[in-house]
Formats: C-alpha cells, structure tokens, sequence
C-alpha cells in the first residue's frame, strides 16, 4: 500500500578477467542451506563468492535473463543536516555517467544492452535493481560495475538533475499528500532523519557540490551495509563471480548509521490550511517494530482494520456504508530506526470531519473490543493465500528477498511465514489490539480547508 | 513519501516514455512528480495498488514469429459459440492465475448526458446478484487469499482476480454471474454515487495537471467522446441512475461483447473446457449493435490554444497534442512509425528532444513524447516541456517547434533507431517473466478494434519501419491544424503576464 519511490536506470559494457573469474569459481562456497515455499515452490540457496560476499539465490532457467537486487542499508539517513538530499541526488547522479563515459554515451551504452538498471534511495536504504539478459550479462555486469565504482558526477549533470529535483521539491510543496506527509513527520521525528525529506529542501540541495556526491557515494556503498539476491538464468557459481567482479573493489566499511529515534506522536488534529477540494488526511501512532514478538499479531490485526482489500473495516465503515472516500488504510511502518502505525484518505472539506470521527471509532473498537473469530479467520486465510501471489516474477521475487535478509528472517521463512499467520490465536489478537491501538495517541494531519475541524492536542 | 505518487500516474508516463521496462529515471521521476500523465488512465474501482498497471510501453513486444529463441510460445486463442473471445497465456513457474474479462465498451460508448455511466457501473458491479450478496464477490475471493479489482477506460472495461491457481473455476462461476444477474438496490447505488465523486475529486479536481488534461482533451476533439472524461463531468455523475447502469448494463454486457484472458498455471484445454461451462451457456446478446457507433471526429482545420491557471501549480509547462490515427486490423504501419516517432523524440537522455533542450540549449528540464496508438478510434501525439529556471512557456514552445522542425531536417539517427529495435526485440524475453502483462496487452487490444493477428504482429510490423517512413509519418500527422497547445501556469504569475 504505502507507495514505493523507485527512480532507475540502465547499464552496459565490456567483459574483464574472464580467466581470473573461471579459477574462483573453483573456490566457491554455496552454503547447503535451503528453503522451498510450500505452494511458490521457491528454493532459495545462499551463495557465498570466493571473495566473501554472500547473496540469496532462486535459480530458474526457464527465461533467459537474470534480475539481481542490491541493497545499502542507511538510505537518506547517512545525510548529514546540512546536507540533507546528498543521497538522493546522488542515486539520482549514478545513471548520469560512469568510468569514461558521460551521460548521454552512458545511455546509448545501456540502451545497447537492453539491460535495466533502476535506483531507488528511501530513509533506510539505497537500492539498485538490475535485469540482464543472458546473451550479454558479462557486459551488462561490467556497466553495473563501472556505474557504481566509477562514478563521474560530472558539474554539467550534476547541475541538471539537481534542477530536475529542485522542481520536484517545488511541485511537493503544492501536493496536498506530500505537505500531509513532511508534517506528520516532522512533528513526529523533529530533527532525526527521518523527519525532514530525503529529497533534501530547496536550500540544501542549491548548495550540494561535487564533493559531496563523492562523500554520499563513499557513505554508503560500502560491504558493511551491503545486501544482494538474485533470480533467473545464472548458476550459483557464476553468481559468485559475478558478485566478486561487481563488489569487489567496495569499501569494508561507509559511514556510521544514524541512531534510533522515539516518535514523538501525541493525539490530535493539525490542520494545514490548503485551497483545494478535497482535505488528505494522514493519520498515525507509535507502531510496532519488526522483531517484536507481537508483529505477526499486528499485522493480521492490520488487515482487519485497513490493510487495503475491501473487506477492511475501514474500508467498509468510510467508504462502502458511507461514501466518504475512494479508499481508506492503514498500515505498520517498522522502518530500521523508528516504527509508526500510519493510515490514510481523503474526502471532501464537507465530508472530512465525519470521516475523521468514523475513523476513531475504529481505532477505539479494535483497542477496546478486538476483533472476531471469523475476522480472524477471515484475514488469515487472505494473508495466507496471497502471499505466494507476491512471488511473481524474477525482479519481484529478488526484492523480496533482500528485504528478508535485511529483516534478518532465515532462508526458511518463506516456508514458515504461513504458519506464524496462522499461528495467531483470537486471545493473542486481542490482547496485541489492547497493546498497540492507542485511540489517545492517534494524531490526524489534514491538509486542506475541512469544514468543522481545527488544530486541537 | 519520497515521490509521493500513485500507481495510475507512474502507468501514465511509463507508457509513453519507455521502451525499456521501468526506465523510471531521475527525469521521469519528475514528470511523475509533476504529473505529466498524458495517455489516459484506466480508472480503478480501487486504489490499492496491488494491480496491474497497463502499460503502452509493452505494446510492441507481441509472441515472437521468428523462432529466435527456444521460448515456447505461451498464447492460445479461442472463440466461444456465443462469440466469446478466449485468450490464454501460460506460465507454470508458480500456481497462480489471473482470470480477467475485458468488455468492449467504455466511457467513449455512453450517450450524450450520461458521462461516467460506464465507470459507475464498474463500481456497482460489485454489488450483488440473484445469487451473490453485495460485496460478497470480493469477500469470497479475499477469502481465497485472492486479489480483485477492476477498471475502465474509454474503449474497455475490465474485472479481474488474481488468485491460486486452483481456484480458476469459483473465480470463472461467480465472474459469469455477474455478467447478467447484476442486482442493484436505490440505496447501494446513491452511496456509490458518493464513492465516485470522492474518486473524481482524487484523481482530477485535487490536482492541477489532471484539470489540464481534462480541457486539453475537450479541446482536442471536436465531436468524438475521447474529448470527455473517463470519469465523467461532475454536474453529470451527480445524475447517474441506477437506470441508467442497469440499461448500459443490459446492452453491453454479454458473452459477444466480452473477452477472457487468464494468464498463468493454467492449460489452455482446461481453461476453455471451463469456459465452456460458465460463459458459453450465456446467449449472446442480439440487440448487440454490430458496429461500435460512435460519433466521427470531422476534419479539424483550426490550431486551437487554451491556458489552465491554477495556484496550485508549482512548475508551469506546455504541452501539445496532436490528433493521430490508431493503430487499425491489418494496418498498423502508421501507428509503428509514430511509436518509433516518439521514442525517438522522447524516450529519455538519448531521444532528440532531450538532447536539444535539456543537453545543447539548456531551456528545459524535462521533455517527452508519448503515442498512445492501441484505441479503437484516432487517438493522440503529445509533446512536453517544462522550461528551465527563467525560460518562458512561449520560448519552451519556440524551441520545441524549432527542434521538432530540425529532427524532420535531419532525419533519423540510424543508430537510435537500432538500439530502440533491439530493446523493444529484448522486451519479449523480459515480458515474459510477466504473462498478466501479456494477457492484458491482449485485452487492450481485442477491445480496440484488433485482432490476436494484430497483436502477434505488432512487433514485427515496428521492426520493419525504416527512418523514411518516420519522417513521412511525422510530417502527415503532426500538422498544426489537428493540435492543441496547453500552457499550464500557477494563477498569480497569469496577471503578470
């Protein structure tokens, strides 16, 4: 549910040390460990390189491209304050150019390849999602390769895309949605990170130099952070070699991670008065993180409340009983640092305040009275039977399992996901209801002009 | 919250910018951003994203004809007694299905007053039938751990679940059911009504960009229903009856107007022997017009200018549109040519646009070209360009008439156009790993006026397209007399000017 940023791109070139990659193949380790999804038939290995980078693989060689994950944990988050941005603009930067190639050759080198590069940098991660087609993915690996080790940055482009991102921060400040989000986490998150904006603010990103899109690059594409899978047409030990050719010339260590954070989330409405029909409201509360005991718990509790199919009461409440809005969610956000439990619509100035209050007769509800057997049932059986729908194609089941290892989870968790799901009992439930909705701590950041609601704590 | 978008608006421009699958770059990000959508959205009964996003992007990618690789073909065809179109495409690699039917209708079928008849009716389909209690339908596929949804756009209407794969046949006898028991109650229809009108102030009336387009489009066409929104105009949904959808209904909904695609762990036998069971015992709909009657756009003779003001518009641009044929059965050359047209005008860092404008001259910090030619009747080229710190819309425009004029001077970059060719080769083995994307370009096209032929044909037709005939395509249809310029500004900088 939670919209995903993806910014991406494309890359190419030639094959080096081929001699070099056939002797470590010889010494390459594949761990024994693997895991089959029951109904996905998924069968994850994890290959370690001879150089000793590990990644999770899924080999299917029915089609003949590969779709490969890496993910730098730190995201946004290693900026410093007055340099709020440098990440973003800098992922931005990697598909701008590389080793000698400026921009524009740096496309059609890419193009040449058909190959696709994409890039992705958030408040926790820098992410880089590739597909390669078999036929050239020696070439395609070496264009990766030069895109993320030898970056150029050049003034020309650098000034380009920071005008890109410039408009796009300008464009946010009239996006009711965006304007509800950097409120929210601003009152919520004040200084830290993750309370001002990962694209940077119009000041900080004026000011951004060259040097610091080599300090952004040096802050994170670093070993210690570093998080790898891959799916399709590539064998365990050409992965490995792979990975040593791409990754190995990476630093150990980048820079150090930010702290966590307390959100600091107090019940109430903060209206910010926007001209325009129809009000967004974002609302939220402390969330639950995701190693504690209880987020399974939670998270089928979630689907009951507003976990984005129709069944939802939410979803039942404001929008099929009322007509309130097109679609109403929630949704936990345990991010690295700092877990919220956010949700969200939007409804005309004259329908919000009704919303609003039907909204916290829910969060009241499910603290104070949980849910029932047959919601219970009802959202298992949902959370159940669509988790292998997610595992849909190559790029999709890649990025699934780099968020795994990012969560810690086992190569075995895609066999026993299921069942911690159906693990949950309507006591356990209910008492996860009583523990984590919190009717007092639910804050409301409306933008727009609704007809009956003020500020108020 | 980094780009704080929604799915619908990524589809927009991803269909019209890249050939390569998500190229979604720091550039596009912004015409995202900015919501630079210019084909127009199907609209969902529901946001969740969790759906397919069409994709014009895709279209040229069709089954191979030319053994290249060892992939087997993954499609099957089919026609029922009653008329019923079947398509299937196949993908064992996990036991999941995708069991769509795509009706040929959309809002550009309504009659005159009743705008947004088709997308309301989308929305009441999921109220009950003689069988089947409001909401039940997704209920029971939530129970399955399925996903539902559906959508609407000016030439199809589609319903769709995405489940396991043994379950086809519950998705199949409560699809079919749905086709002619729909029961609607005063009550169910006047919440709805509220339901869409929040839909209509999300998607268009809360974002500047999408009233452009909206008086962009009425402006385009003079006479045909492509010129009114999917949605509807506001003063008119506020009007919607329930009969009016039980009548929209009962003529447009049937086995002769419809299509099934199911993509996934299925064999094509099963499937049609299933078909067979729940669709082929509908009869068909006689009083069925044999020809989708639409009134004709007449010849357009005049350039026409509008400018959008609106304080909530952060970053001005210009856009313009040119009326452009669509892709026709057994003629798809033009369409071809203007695919290739826009991708290299367009289609990022290397296209010709980007390299005159954002690279040489500096006067802009994005440009595109989009083409969406899969639509039953004529359809439309737009060019973009949002001007750089201290550039004029006016001077934008100038330089993108200049620009345009020295591509036809110049000709085709040769080379551009093999590397385009390549990835839009290099897109069958990547599409795929996608077959709901297949199956869905197959549903877009049948309800467009093609045949499976057509689409099979798509992607050879596009690689047989030489640099000359660009041009001479270019130069027929992007002729100031069939287009519209836009200039969208903020409110306050209008008075200045």
């Amino acid at each position: 549910m939670t919209p995903r940023a993806v910014t991406s791109q494309v890359l190419t070139f030639p094959v080096r040390h081929l001699w070099l990659a056939a002797l470590m193949a010889l010494s390459l380790t594949i761990a024994a460990l693997s895991a089959t999804m029951a109904r996905a038939e998924i069968d994850i290995t994890e290959v370690t390189s001879p150089g000793g980078i590990s990644a999770w693989l899924v080999e299917d060689h029915s089609i003949p491209f590969m779709a490969l994950e890496l993910r730098f944990r730190g995201g946004t988050s290693l900026d410093t304050p007055e340099k709020r941005g440098a990440t973003y603009l800098m992922t931005g930067l990697l598909e701008e150019g590389a080793g000698e190639m400026r921009a524009q050759d740096y496309a059609r080198a890419l193009e040449g390849l058909a190959a696709g590069f994409s890039y992705d940098a958030t408040k926790d991660v820098v992410s880089i999602s590739a597909e390669m087609l078999s036929e050239n993915r020696a070439e395609a690996a070496e264009l990766l390769r030069q895109t993320l080790t030898e970056p150029r940055f050049d003034q020309d482009a650098l000034d380009r895309v920071r005008a890109q991102v410039l408009v796009g921060l300008r464009s946010d400040e009239k996006d009711p949605n965006t304007i509800a989000g950097l409120a929210f986490a601003e009152m919520a998150f004040g200084d830290h990170p993750y309370g001002t904006d990962g694209k940077g603010t119009a000041e900080t990103v004026t000011t951004l130099t060259r040097q610091d899109m080599f300090d952004a690059h040096e802050a994170i594409f670093a070993r210690d952070r570093l998080f790898v899978s891959a799916v399709g047409d590539i064998t365990p030990e050409e992965l490995g070699v792979l990975l040593d050719d791409l990754l190995g010339a990476l630093p150990e260590t980048g820079a150090p991670m930010p702290g966590p954070i307390d959100p600091q989330i107090a019940g109430g409405t903060t209206i910010v008065d926007f001209d325009t029909p129809q009000s967004v409201a974002l609302f939220g509360q402390v969330g639950i993180k995701r190693d504690d005991p209880d987020f399974f718990a939670a998270y089928v509790l979630n689907q009951i409340l507003g976990g984005g199919s129709f069944e939802s009461r939410l979803m039942t409440e404001v929008r099929e009983k009322r007509g309130l809005t097109y679609g109403a969610y929630s949704y936990l956000v345990p991010r690295d640092l700092a877990a919220t439990y956010m949700g969200s619509f939007a409804s005309a100035n004259d329908k919000m305040a009704e919303a609003v209050e039907v909204v916290r007769k829910e969060w009241t509800k499910i603290a104070t009275e949980g849910v029932t057997e047959a919601e219970l049932a009802d959202a298992k059986t949902y959370l159940t039977g669509a988790y292998p729908l997610r595992f849909k194609g190559n790029s999709q089941i890649a990025s699934i399992l780099v968020a795994m290892q990012m969560d810690d989870l086992g190569l075995d968790y895609v066999k026993t996901r299921n069942a911690k799901v159906e693990a949950v009992t309507l006591e356990e439930a209910n008492r996860v209801a009583a523990r984590i909705y919190d009717p007092e701590g639910l804050h409301f950041t409306i933008v727009g002009r609704p007809e009956g609601l003020d500020t108020s704590n | 919250m980094t780009f704080g978008i929604s799915l619908p608006e990524i589809t927009a421009v991803m269909t019209a910018a890249a050939v390569t699958r998500r190229s979604l770059s720091a550039s596009l990000a912004l015409a995202v951003a900015l919501g630079l959508g210019i084909s127009a959205n199907p609209l969902w009964a529901d946001q969740s994203g969790t759906v397919i996003a069409p994709e014009t992007a895709i279209e040229a990618v069709s089954t191979p004809d030319e053994p290249q690789d060892e992939l087997q073909d993954p499609v099957s065809t089919f026609t029922l007694e009653n008329g019923m179109q079947v398509v299937v495409v196949e993908d064992h690699r996990a036991p999941v299905v995708q069991h769509m039917v795509w009706y040929r209708v959309g809002s550009a079928d309504e009659v005159a007053g009743k705008g947004g008849i088709a997308h309301f009716l989308e929305h009441l389909m999921f109220k009950g039938t003689d069988t089947l209690a409001p909401g039940e339908l997704s209920a029971v596929v939530a129970r399955n751990g399925g996903q539902d949804n559906a959508f609407t756009s000016y030439d199809y209407t589609a319903y769709f679940q995405r489940v396991a794969a043994d379950r086809l046949e519950l998705m199949m006898r409560m699809e079919s059911d749905r086709m002619r028991n729909l029961r609607l109650s005063e009550e169910e229809v006047a919440t709805e009504r509220q339901v869409i009108l929040e839909e209509r102030n999300q998607r268009t009336d809360n974002d500047p960009s999408a009233l452009f387009r909206e008086q962009m489009r009425a402006m385009q066409y003079l006479n045909h229903r492509y010129g009114q929104p999917i949605i509807g105009w506001r003063h008119e949904m506020e009007g919607l009856t329930r009969e009016d959808a039980l009548n929209f209904y009962k003529l447009h909904y049937a086995p002769n107007n419809a299509i099934l695609v199911v993509t996934g762990d299925v064999e094509p036998d099963a499937v049609l022997k299933l078909a067979e069971t729940y669709y082929g015992v509908i009869p068909a709909n006689p009083d069925l017009p044999e020809v989708r009657s639409r009134s004709a756009e007449p010849p357009q003779t005049a350039a026409r200018r509008i400018t959008y003001s609106d304080p909530r518009v952060a970053q001005p641009y210009v856009q313009r549109s040119y009326l452009a044929p669509e892709r026709n059965p057994g003629e798809q050359e033009e369409a071809a040519a203007l695919f290739l047209l826009a991708q290299l005008l367009g289609g990022g860092n290397t296209s010709y646009l980007a390299n005159a404008l954002q690279f040489d001259q500096q006067v802009a910090v994005f440009t595109g070209a989009y083409y969406g030619g899969t639509s039953l009747d004529p359809n439309t080229f737009d060019f973009v360009v949002v001007p750089a710190e201290g550039v004029t819309l006016e001077e934008a425009e100038a330089a993108m008439d200049q620009s345009f004029a020295q591509f036809l001077e110049d000709g085709v970059d040769e080379d551009q156009l093999a590397r385009i060719k390549l990835q839009l080769r290099a897109s069958e083995i990547y599409e795929r790993d996608d077959v709901d994307r297949i199956g869905n370009r197959y549903g877009r096209a049948l309800t467009s006026g093609l045949t499976v032929e057509d689409v099979q044909d798509w992607n050879r037709v596009l690689q047989s397209i030489t640099g000359d005939e660009i041009i001479a395509v270019a130069r027929s249809v992007l002729r100031p007399e069939v287009s519209v310029t836009g200039y969208l500004t903020r409110k306050e900088e209008e008075a200045t000017q």
